[in-house]
């Protein structure tokens, strides 16, 4: 592989990565759909890169479907939800964003630690992507336990998948099988999540989750 | 071994039959009849096994863990456990069959939770157990066995003091497979490697076989029922259907004896003396506690459970033993105690499985499983007073029945004590070997009590005055292991010839190694002393001896003419529960007295009317269990605080969960992360 094959996947990679701080440290519903798009297009963008340099032309679909779901139409539709059911656009953080950034550099750090001895025998560039995947992935899921609003969570949950597709794109050899499979499932996901935010706002007139649990009768 | 491992699928199969009894009403016919064939299959199988020198069977099935897959193998030890497992299964079939009808004639459509397919289920687990040759086989079946267990004892779960029971054996039951687990965790340590081939070739570091023997003593040791740790077996095991009692009593306490055989004499390699001297303390305890307990009960299905405690006793004491001498490398004198250890633990099943069988007779004609409502049952119930008594004078250790020969055995390998070198252990045996002594007279004092106070005297109840012989199966199913009670009490030399195997497999050492003359009929240990036994000489003595006495008390005093007093003094009355006549508690009192005042705080209160008052004088017994206060109270309790405290994860809020399973991924990372450099 060329050096500038390598060091391109690995910029974009790192801009996927770059993307998942950014939604952490977002106060507002908007700028982080914004925020979420980017990252599925820089996404997109490794995604074409790999296939082109690898010479592997399914990858251009993988390429296609993140293009058109992550970074069109769940953006869109979570945009048309919130304008629609006229959610408070702040997002209230339940860890502070300094503190949240602290755990998220040092989860990065243990990414890579991590994985770069686990796959000594790998080839550079899959140990660098599977390492800024798990990054990703680990951030997504801090995304998750760090904000009250429900949006945000679906957002977590959509920035863990494409730290999944990241690392599916970065192996070589993986089957477009599982790539569909994934795809549909976070479409799958995102519409059963839409459902059950709209259910969630009919019975408690709030996505604040905090207040929801008070509706559990029996949490603290 | 494919055989084998046929015959435990088909056990599978009848269960899935008996699910369905309550369309079919030939299913307990299928279910109990399948079951006695595949136990059949298996015995024979095992036995033709160890006739023809032992060897092993092996073989992987591709199931499981998709890395391990699951081991099998049938060595000459898992040979002699099938042997006494199925024989045990093919008498509790037959004997459930007809317990099963006359129940359900007696009281029509049964209340009771299923037993039909639990009862096949329970028979292939213990199966299982004893072909397994890796740790996950093992403990999956052992966790197989004791759940099928659980289930078959919550199957009379209308009767209030069953929940409790049961309640009780799963605690105890989870403690002893964490323990088992905990035990081959440190075994396969060093290698990572579960299959028992592994294991036996590494052995562990001494530190870490000591972990083992005492997590072993433990795990093993509660479902054998080793004090303190048996509390749960006198609740549990009565509780359940009696062919099942006689199963979980005289067959799964053997399973459990089979584990500590298994880890201590094949897995753990060479032994140190003080396992020995540990397991043989707690053998001592457990026979005399077990014992005097037993004298305390009222309820038959409760005192035989006791004493099934006293008999794991025997056991484990011939197991330390055999630890020792194994240890002392006199391998001759460690086979002869290992050859007790398996001769009582076949005698064990044998007798009593009879004696529950015999409790489950009563239980069927009278109801009632209280000694104090039962008596003169010999005239109602002839064939099973016979057979009981075969079983009572067998487990009371009396010549020329089984019981006798494998105490005999046990302690020609206590006498051998003064040839080992350590002091401490010359003494410990002799104080054990008194102590089942003890426990050995002690518990004949508890069956002459319960045949008794049972079979002879006035019926004390109407029940027992109207009781009628049971059926045809139920006589068939005592009267088997009743035959095989006397013929090895007149014969055990051939037994212990095909047990052989076995013994060379663990200790490399028959019993009698060395000695020339060895004929068939004559039992003769090589051992310092010398004894030997000779079953025939000993029944045609007793059967001379017996003649003669039974002619000269004809003679000389049932011909005399009889004087009879007018008044019975309470003797006389027509209601049978009015008739004043040794009670169980009264027959028992004198021992209670002795030992029960100290060991269990045992207190007689009399409630003494004043003069002129007309209401009747009481007496009333009060005893605590010191392993109730010592053992369970406090693990209840700390269980109890524990569950409170696990309790509030219930009740968390999702991001909390969500957080909790973040946090965990984080931690395991960073453990990947630290040991990978």
């Amino acid at each position: 592989m060329s050096d500038l094959g390598y060091d391109a996947a690995h910029m974009l990679g790192a801009v996927v990565l770059l993307m998942s701080f950014a939604l952490l440290y977002q106060r507002r519903l908007f700028s982080l759909l914004n925020v979420f798009t980017l990252q599925a297009l820089a996404l997109t963008a490794t995604a074409a890169w790999q296939a082109y340099s690898h010479g592997e032309p399914h990858l251009y679909i993988t390429a296609l479907l993140t293009l058109v779901l992550k970074a069109i139409l769940i953006p869109v539709a979570l945009h048309r939800i919130i304008v629609k059911m006229k959610i408070h656009r702040t997002i209230e953080p339940a860890l502070g964003i300094g503190l949240t950034m602290v755990a998220g550099v040092s989860l990065v750090t243990l990414s890579i630690l991590l994985v770069l001895p686990v796959t000594a025998d790998a080839t550079a560039l899959t140990r660098e992507n599977l390492a800024l995947s798990l990054s990703v992935v680990l951030l997504g899921l801090l995304m998750m336990i760090s904000r009250r609003n429900a949006v945000s969570q679906v957002v977590g949950f959509m920035s863990i998948e494409n730290g999944l597709i990241l690392a599916a794109v970065g192996a070589a050899g993986m089957p477009l099988v599982v790539e569909m499979s994934v795809a549909f499932s976070v479409m799958v996901a995102f519409i059963i999540f839409g459902i059950f935010l709209f259910h969630i706002r009919e019975r408690f007139d709030t996505l604040d989750m905090q207040k929801i649990e008070s509706f559990r009768g029996e949490s603290d | 071994m494919g055989l084998v491992v046929s015959a435990i699928a088909f056990l599978f199969a009848v269960a899935v039959v008996g699910a369905a009894a309550k369309r079919l009403p030939q299913a307990p016919t299928v279910v109990y009849g399948g079951t006695a064939a595949a136990c059949a299959l298996i015995a024979l199988w095992a036995a033709l096994r160890l006739a023809g020198g032992g060897a092993d069977a092996d073989l992987v099935l591709p199931v499981g863990l998709p890395w391990i897959q699951a081991h099998l193998r049938a060595d000459a030890l898992s040979a002699v456990f099938l042997i006494v497992v199925n024989l045990g299964g093919i008498t509790a079939s037959l004997f459930g069959w007809g317990y099963e009808r006359a129940h359900h004639e007696s009281h029509g459509a049964s209340q009771d939770g299923p037993v039909l397919p639990l009862y096949p289920l329970f028979l292939a687990g213990m199966n299982m157990v004893l072909i397994a040759a890796d740790a996950f086989t093992f403990l999956l079946s052992w966790e197989f066995m004791s759940l099928a267990s659980w289930l078959l004892v919550l199957s009379t779960h209308r009767d209030p003091e069953t929940p409790k029971a049961a309640h009780l054996y799963l605690l105890m039951a989870s403690f002893g497979t964490a323990c088992l687990l905990l035990a081959f965790g440190v075994l396969a340590t060093a290698h990572g490697d579960y299959s028992f081939a592994a294991i036996r070739a590494h052995a562990p570091a001494a530190g870490a076989a000591a972990l083992v023997v005492a997590l072993i003593l433990l795990g093993a040791g509660s479902k054998a029922g080793l004090v303190p740790l048996h509390v749960w077996l006198p609740l549990a095991h009565p509780a359940a259907p009696s062919h099942v009692s006689a199963l979980m009593s005289g067959v799964m306490t053997k399973v459990a004896v089979y584990a500590m055989i298994r880890v201590l004499f094949d897995l753990l390699g060479e032994p140190e003396w003080w396992w020995g001297g540990v397991t043989m303390g707690f053998g001592a305890l457990t026979a005399v506690m077990g014992v005097l307990y037993a004298l305390m009960q009222d309820d038959v299905k409760r005192l035989l459970a006791y004493s099934t405690v006293e008999n794991i006793g025997a056991i484990v004491i011939a197991l330390g033993l055999a630890l020792v001498f194994k240890a002392a490398h006199t391998p001759v004198i460690a086979a002869l105690a290992l050859a007790a250890a398996l001769l009582h633990v076949v005698n064990h099943s044998l007798f009593k499985s009879l004696l529950f069988f015999a409790a489950g007779a009563m239980l069927t004609a009278t109801g009632s499983r209280d000694l104090n409502r039962l008596g003169g049952l010999i005239h109602r119930m002839p064939t099973t007073a016979v057979l009981a008594l075969i079983g009572a004078a067998a487990i009371s250790a009396l010549p020329p029945l089984n019981g006798f020969v494998g105490e005999w055995l046990l302690f020609q390998a206590i006498l051998n004590a003064p040839a080992l070198s350590e002091w401490s252990l010359k003494i410990e045996i002799a104080v054990v070997g008194a102590a089942l002594a003890l426990a050995t007279a002690l518990a004949g004092a508890c069956f002459v009590r319960l045949y008794g106070i049972a079979f002879l005297g006035r019926p004390r109840s109407r029940a027992a005055a109207e009781a009628v012989e049971v059926g045809r199966a139920m006589r068939l199913g005592m009267a088997v292991p009743a035959v095989l009670c006397v013929v090895l009490g007149v014969l055990p030399t051939p037994l212990i010839r095909l047990f052989e195997p076995a013994l060379r497999l663990l200790v490399e050492a028959g019993p009698f190694d060395g000695r020339a003359y060895q004929p068939w009929f004559w039992l003769a240990p090589t051992s310092a002393i010398g004894n030997s036994y000779n079953g025939l000489i000993m029944l045609v003595v007793i059967a001379l001896l017996s003649v003669v006495l039974v002619l000269g008390i004809h003679r000389k005093a049932s011909d005399r003419v009889r004087w009879s007093i007018p008044w019975g003094c309470g003797f006389d009355g027509p209601d049978p529960a009015a008739v004043t006549q040794y009670t169980a508690s009264s027959f028992g009192q004198p021992i209670r007295r002795a030992f029960g005042s100290t060991v269990f705080r045992a207190r007689d209160h009399v409630d003494m009317p004043a003069p002129g008052d007309t209401r009747p004088a009481r007496l009333s017994v009060t005893w605590t269990d010191p392993a109730w206060v010592v053992v369970v109270e406090p693990l209840a309790r700390a269980v109890g605080w524990l569950a409170e405290k696990a309790n509030r994860l219930q009740f968390l809020t999702i991001r909390r969960y969500l957080t909790l399973i973040f946090l965990a991924l984080v931690v395991l990372l960073v453990m990947v992360a630290v040991t990978q450099r």
